[in-house]
């Protein structure tokens, strides 16, 4: 395929003072996929979020989202994303549905409360729509937040980390909202320390480590780097969290289903 | 890109007013300390100062409005710092919103909030017995002399609200601000003070700015008070604005 790809890094590098966090970034995400960039603590991650959400410089190297340099066109690459940072960044003061407004206003889009009511019923928070976020859960809050994000339908979405801190069936909803979202063609770039978030969620992977890829690939491929598997038999127990989620009845909508 | 800009605003200065709205005990926290300054010094130091003739709280509400907005305005840099510490200045910035709006919204929020407190302060001064004959004019200069204060203010305190660390950080600026009422002519005249206390507290602009709104407010002529007081607030409203977009310029990079 020869399609432009929707996210594309060339050499980037950012220091801060002599600190060297990314040293020679390349990536490049093809329209409608799911990159998931893996990584630990400090390795540069959030930076590359940043840089692409235009909230910080590069020092060297280029960066295009949706076709849009991150140095030059700060108005068209902000029109083309939106960010979820690491922590859910919704007003605790304002209402789950206020938030939703909000955001559709400063998106200038006409019927910001239609958008906002459709949003709330969709992510299932039609219930606490009226009351102040600050009572809301964590996981409640992670979907406005993620919510709030696909107000004005951006291209391209960069989810740092997205269900750090979530509960289990809060983070099984998460991925079903990422998936439904790249089933209607959203690009996605994805951090996170989980691996098997990137498993399941993820088109490629990529594994940054001292501010540079050292691998990328689809999960296949990643795999192909280790020598062949051997087949082992072992008994197969169910996970910890396999028993929470048929325990606490996980109604399945997702297909990570428990078994029961 | 104008009318963006405009509306940009309108839509964020709703948001914190509604935050205003929604704590009105930051209102009420902000009149409390002037409040009991009006309380203390009329009822319990104020026989003891003599202000020539008049009634004392006529001579001591104007300071004690410069001490309201003082102390108002780390509410301003506390709804900044929690909007930058919680993600949304970040959410806002990636957003294609003007930039200015984000803090011209904190800015003019502020301005409400503190002429609500003061609104608050000059009842509670009116209950103790403070009346004034100003007419409109009067009162249109004086609240002209209080916004140019709390913009100057304001914009000094989205400094801290930038780049605080904590909440503490944030509400440890206003301090010194409250303070510097006390070393001017705001509660005693300066005449009686030593040599350089004197110089300092003839020469630090609450002293003109107290001097203009007394004036005012007793209907005599502001003189050259009044001219010091604008530019006292026009300068400090400058090189607060200055100070606070190259902050926001070496924040967001």
């Amino acid at each position: 395929m020869t399609t432009t790809p929707a996210i594309e890094l060339t050499g980037l590098t950012k220091s801060y003072g002599d600190h060297a966090v990314l040293s020679g970034v390349d990536l490049s995400v093809a329209p409608g996929t799911v990159l998931a960039l893996l990584g630990a603590n400090g390795s540069g991650k959030t930076t590359t979020v940043k840089i692409l959400s235009t909230l910080l410089r590069t020092d060297g190297g280029t960066a295009t989202v949706h076709g849009h340099d991150v140095a030059t066109a700060h108005g068209e690459v902000r029109a083309s994303i939106s960010l979820t940072g690491q922590f859910a960044a919704v007003d605790e003061v304002l209402t789950g549905r206020e938030n939703l407004v909000l955001v559709a206003k400063l998106r200038h889009l006409d019927d910001a409360g239609g958008i906002a009511d459709e949003l709330l019923a969709r992510f299932e928070l039609a219930d606490a729509a009226g009351r102040r976020v600050a009572t809301w859960s964590g996981g409640m809050r992670r979907r406005l937040d993620i919510a709030m994000s696909l107000i004005g339908d951006p291209p391209v979405l960069f989810l740092d980390e997205p269900t750090t801190g979530l509960d289990p069936q809060s983070r099984i909803e998460v991925w079903a909202t990422v998936r439904e979202l790249v089933g209607q063609g959203t690009t996605v770039l994805l951090t996170t320390q989980y691996l098997d978030e990137a498993e399941h969620l993820a088109d490629r992977i990529a594994i940054l480590h001292e501010g540079r890829i050292i691998a990328e690939g689809t999960l296949a491929e990643l795999q192909q780097l280790l020598p062949p598997a051997e087949v082992e038999y072992v008994e197969k127990q169910p996970t910890l969290e396999d028993v929470f989620l048929a325990i606490v009845g996980h109604d399945g909508s997702s297909e990570q289903e428990a078994d029961r | 890109m104008t009318a963006a800009v405009l509306r940009d605003t309108a839509t964020l200065s709703k948001r914190s007013l509604r935050h205003v709205l929604r704590s009105p005990d930051t209102i009420i926290t902000t009149a409390v300390t002037p409040v009991a300054m009006l309380l203390l010094f009329v009822y319990v130091f104020g026989s003891a100062i003599d202000v020539g003739g008049g009634r004392y709280v006529d001579y001591l509400l104007p300071g004690v409005l410069l001490i309201t907005v003082a102390s108002g305005i780390a509410y301003t840099a506390f709804r900044l710092f929690t909007d930058v510490s919680g993600g949304l200045f970040e959410r806002f910035r990636s957003m294609p919103i003007a930039r200015s709006a984000v803090l011209w919204a904190h800015v003019l929020t502020s301005v409400v909030a503190n002429l609500l407190a003061l609104a608050l302060v000059v009842l509670v001064a009116v209950a103790m017995g403070f009346r004034t004959g100003a007419g409109v004019l009067a009162w249109l200069a004086v609240l002209g002399i209080l916004v140019l204060f709390t913009l100057a203010l304001t914009w000094l305190a989205v400094v801290p609200g930038l780049t605080a660390r904590s909440v503490d950080g944030v509400s440890g600026f206003s301090y010194p601000l409250v303070f510097l009422p006390f070393i001017s002519s705001a509660f005693v005249p300066t005449d009686g003070m030593p040599g350089p206390v004197r110089w300092f507290a003839e020469n630090q602009p609450v002293t003109p700015i107290v001097g203009t709104i007394r004036s005012l407010f007793a209907e005599r002529p502001v003189g050259d008070d009044g001219w010091l007081a604008v530019a006292w607030c026009v300068g400090l409203l400058l090189v607060a604005y200055a100070l606070a977009m190259s902050t926001y310029r070496r924040k967001t990079g």
